[in-house]
């Protein structure tokens, strides 16, 4: 019994969700999804630990979870789109958890957006046929 | 007979569904985005599509992991917006035509294309914010949805190209439906962003703006880029853009470009819109 390789694994600060780490994340994205009605939510928030007992996550995803530390809940297993319905109950956003994954402010991951963007418009008319408004 | 009228793409992230819930339009953030949006809404405006086919993925509203449909047809008289769980407000819900789309799926399944058909299907922000883009200034939804799902979220995905056949497949299922019924259809999400790990925050302008061309003028270009090529330059989200091959599949060879538009960065993402039709030769 062996995962299959892919070569997407050799793209760097890349977790690609697949049926491996779908496998892995099961119990911790279906926790997760369970935060789509707000009867959950509230029995999550009133004892975090109890409910992801409930949902049988892992010691270390059950940590990760409490402690908020979402590249380590990316690593085992967490699908991004789930996340971000755990991310809410720290107060962040899926900004604040791109900055987190790379250690970083949100106001710098912001700043990395807008630097990645930098000179887009002039980019628009070099190539022509853009609406400028 | 059922025609197409014309193929829009628009990002649907949920920071734009929260940007209109909180009426930030005229925000400097936010002004450039939603200013690039009126042509295209004064064009539907015009042609009055009976129907908008929305090509869009789910991110967790109406599929868990537990069941993962490559490609999921909504065949229902009516879809519903619902709680995702992190405070995007809930949409009015949306008149649906099931009798065009159970046709859809009987031609599309003939044409080997093995779908899943779904009589409830709750629709996600995916779906929803390309319909309020286009038209929440009305006092209700103008035209019957039909929501088709791809799943971008658990790979393996489709290919580009498998994406780019199915929408080639669609145009025949819609052409040979027998009522007079205007169709737009929409891809929907892209352009690049990357939400996860330490790699999170990549835009490309530059490979956004080829995406755009060779998806105008080129789409064999498109489906020659597999999906790690197409992680590599646009991040692990930025693979949506494949779902703007189906909407490209069922327009003509050749297209005429009406509008085009791109803003970067709204949150995440670099936000690509185009309005095509098919060009007469
Ligand atoms: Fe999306």
């Amino acid at each position: 019994m062996v995962w299959q390789k892919h070569d997407y694994e050799d793209i760097p600060g890349t977790y690609v969700f697949n049926g491996e780490r779908s496998h892995s994340g099961y119990n911790l994205n279906k926790m997760a999804f369970s935060f789509n009605h707000e009867a959950n939510r509230k029995e999550f928030a009133a004892d975090m630990d109890a409910y992801c007992r409930k949902y049988n996550l892992s010691d270390e995803q059950r940590e990760a979870v409490l402690a908020g530390d979402f590249l380590k809940l990316l690593h085992l297993g967490g699908n991004v789109y789930y996340l971000a319905k755990i991310a809410i109950f720290h107060g962040l956003t899926v900004q604040d958890a791109g900055a987190s994954f790379q250690g970083i402010t949100t106001a710098e991951f912001k700043k990395k957006l807008e630097d990645n963007a930098e000179g887009f418009q002039e980019a628009l008319k070099k190539r022509g046929g853009f609406w400028h408004g | 007979m059922a025609k197409i009228i014309g193929g829009i793409t628009t990002s649907h992230i949920p920071a734009i569904g929260n940007a209109m819930a909180s009426k930030l339009e005229n925000d400097p953030y936010w002004k450039r985005f939603f200013d690039g949006y009126e042509p295209v809404k004064a064009w539907l405006e015009e042609v009055k599509p009976d129907v908008a086919i929305i090509v869009y993925n789910d991110h967790g509203l109406n599929f868990f992991l537990n069941t993962v449909p490559t490609f999921a047809l909504g065949c229902a008289d009516e879809y519903h917006n619902d709680d995702e769980g992190w405070g995007i407000p809930t949409t009015a819900s949306f008149k649906g035509d099931a009798q065009f789309s159970w046709h859809l799926a009987e031609s599309l399944i003939n044409q080997n294309f093995d779908l899943t058909t779904c009589q409830e299907m709750k629709v996600d922000h995916g779906c929803v914010v390309p319909m309020s883009l286009m038209w929440r200034h009305l006092p209700e939804w103008p035209c019957k949805l039909i929501p088709l799902a791809v799943n971008t979220v658990q790979h393996p995905l489709p290919s580009a190209q498998r994406c780019y056949d199915l929408g080639k497949a669609l145009r025949k299922a819609i052409e040979s439906y027998p009522e007079d019924t205007k169709v737009v259809i929409f891809g929907t999400g892209g352009l690049s962003h990357q939400l996860q790990g330490e790699r999170a925050g990549i835009i490309d302008v530059e490979f956004d703006m080829e995406c755009m061309e060779y998806i105008v003028n080129d789409p064999d270009k498109m489906t020659a880029f597999s999906n790690t090529e197409i992680m590599e330059k646009a991040g692990t989200e930025g693979i949506e853009v494949i779902m703007w091959m189906v909407m490209r599949g069922a327009l003509a060879p050749n297209v005429n470009v009406l509008h085009k538009h791109y803003h970067a960065p709204i949150s995440n993402t670099g936000a690509g819109v185009l309005l095509l039709t098919d060009a007469k030769d």
